[in-house]
């Protein structure tokens, strides 16, 4: 897996919430076009990892942030950078579905409108969307419809359409799957095997085997430190540290 | 203490609180029924359409004309000013503490805000006198500034702080993840706050321009100082007005008792009540509406 561009990574970075160091010197990179999960434990800090990426913390003022963040050869936070340009490169797909409280169509459209994409190409492309997030089946006849009306999995693929419609790089994707049952929980696993082809995914999952069946790459962190990186096969089956043994075989202390 | 003293006690407690409990609503019906007792005395005397249709407002004199009509349009006037300037205003206000500024400014604007709201009506009057008129006087040439903007000026300051508290409290309860929902793809605060915010808090914005509708219709001692109160029909914002309000303070002291006019101050008080109180209902509709919204 040497040969594979590095799409994002992380590095030095520092995090901190008022006087709590919550990402501790985390070193990570993330291969073009695969899919790279997060385990660890609740509180480790992989939601505040995540949302590094697209720049999420810029909303908290008591977040500080030390470190650099590469999109290919661009520092994310580099000062002449636009922060919306760096959200539409990097989407995001948030832990619980989110739909704006307007309709089905609107919800993709929203993000179209805000990045100026004509709108006489907009319908195609929310076409597109759905039909890439298997959703268009269900819901072609009712675009119209309150977002919020639909069930919880459909929400949730409906916030991926919302984010594929725009043709981000990366894709970040916190726990999509930790409100849903197991059917639908397939149905957006496929659906991320399905994007891998176009994207750089990463996806904080609490799953074990749900890590195991979708991500080429598995970064195990603990306590804002990454313990171990690596394929997901060698995470799981020979991981070099004890710690990282104990939390993918479920004796975690 | 024993068990049965105890629940003697308790019992006394609770018949205490049923009273004062009663007392409210027997104080509302009081009124209630005196508005309209009054107002059907004032009907057995002049005819209802009457009221509705007459163009003059004039008690005195051998001509007496009882026309509810110059009275509502300067309400009218006054209070649909007082909106243009204070639902901008206010909406703004809010949406900058909510959205832009950060927790420090906040905490120093609120409480002001409240402060504005605990200003004396009378104090506002009179800043209405020897500020405010004179400015829209020298602005408009005119002999002085008692007038509807005027008025419409004051209680606009007046809404103010209902307007903006009920705001900013609609916007903040909306849920962090609209927000990040519409940051994630790209949008900037101005495109989140007016195509995102705005419209998901909209039914408690709603409620808020209610109540200070609300507020700016019932208000008296400020449009009775600043308006001039000339008892010709109203012609627009820069001429004198005679609001519901200030007729009923000005003319309840001289009336003598049980006269026509003394009813029919009662009447257009009845209608007074009647106008704040489907205003205020509709204000509770849109905050209950927006409150079941919230919950979903
Ligand atoms: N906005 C914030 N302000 C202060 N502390 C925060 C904030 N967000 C997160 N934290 C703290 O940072 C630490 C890491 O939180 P984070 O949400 O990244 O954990 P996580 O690994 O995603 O956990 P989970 O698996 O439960 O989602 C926690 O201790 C949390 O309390
Ligand atoms: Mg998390």
């Amino acid at each position: 897996m040497n040969e594979a561009i590095i799409k994002l990574s992380a590095q030095g970075l520092n995090l901190w919430f008022g006087n709590k160091h919550v990402l501790k010197n985390v070193s990570v990179t993330f291969p073009e076009k695969q899919v790279t999960a997060l385990i660890g434990p609740s509180g480790c800090g992989k939601s505040t990892l995540l949302r590094c990426f697209n720049r999420m913390h810029d909303l908290s003022p008591d977040a500080r942030i030390e470190g650099k963040i590469m999109l290919e050869n661009e520092d994310l936070y580099d000062k002449k950078i636009s922060v919306t340009e760096v959200r539409k490169r990097v989407g995001m797909v948030f832990q619980k579905a989110n739909p704006f409280p307007k309709s089905i169509y609107e919800n993709i459209n929203y993000g179209l409108k805000i990045n100026d994409i004509p709108s006489k190409e907009r319908p195609a492309i929310i076409e597109r969307a759905l039909k890439e997030s298997y959703l268009w089946e269900e819901v072609k006849d009712e675009l119209k419809k309150p977002a919020t009306r639909m069930s919880g999995g459909q929400q949730q693929r409906l916030c991926i359409a919302r984010t594929v419609a725009l043709r981000p790089e990366v894709i970040l994707m916190d726990e999509p799957c930790s409100a849903l049952d197991p059917i639908s929980t397939r149905k957006v696993e496929e659906l991320i095997v399905q994007l891998k082809k176009q994207y750089t995914i990463v996806i904080v999952t609490h799953n074990m085997q749900q890590a195991q069946r979708i991500a080429d790459q598995t970064i195990f962190m603990y306590l804002g430190e990454v313990v171990e990186e690596g394929r997901t096969d060698d995470i799981f089956n020979h991981p070099q540290k004890d710690l990282t043994k104990n939390y993918v075989s479920g004796h975690f202390g | 203490m024993k068990l049965a003293a105890r629940e003697t006690i308790d019992s006394f407690v609770k018949a205490a609180f049923r009273t004062t409990g009663l007392l409210v609503i027997v104080i509302l019906g009081g009124i209630f029924v005196m508005l309209l007792w009054n107002t059907i005395a004032f009907f057995a005397h002049i005819k209802p359409l009457d009221f509705i249709t007459a163009t003059q407002w004039n008690p005195g004199g051998n001509r007496a004309s009882y026309g509810i009509l110059p009275l509502m349009v300067s309400t009218g006037i006054v209070t649909l000013g007082a909106m243009m300037i204070a639902i901008p205003l206010g909406i703004g206000t809010a949406a900058f503490m909510s959205e832009y500024a950060n927790s420090r400014l906040r905490n120093i604007l609120k409480p002001m805000i409240e402060m504005l709201a605990a200003v004396p009506s009378v104090a506002i009057g009179f800043l209405g006198i020897v500020i405010v008129g004179p400015e829209i006087a020298k602005l408009a040439h005119q002999a002085n500034g008692l007038n509807a903007l005027n008025g419409a000026v004051l209680l606009a300051i007046m809404a103010l702080p209902t307007i903006i508290t009920v705001t900013e409290d609609a916007l903040q309860a909306l849920p962090v993840s609209y927000r990040e929902a519409s940051y994630s793809v790209g949008a900037n605060r101005w495109q989140t706050l007016r195509k995102v915010i705005i419209p998901a808090a909209a039914p408690g914005i709603i409620a808020a321009v209610m109540l200070g509708v609300g507020r700016a219709i019932g208000e008296t001692m400020t449009v009775l100082m600043a308006t001039g109160n000339a008892s010709a029909f109203p012609k627009g914002f820069f001429h004198s007005v005679r609001t519901i309000t200030a007729t009923i303070a000005i003319e309840m002291g001289e009336v003598p008792y049980q006269t026509t006019h003394y009813y029919a101050l009662f009447a257009i008080a009845a209608v007074l009540f009647l106008i704040t109180l489907l205003v205020n209902l509709a204000g509770e509709y849109f905050v209950n509406r927006y409150r079941k919204y919230q919950a979903t």
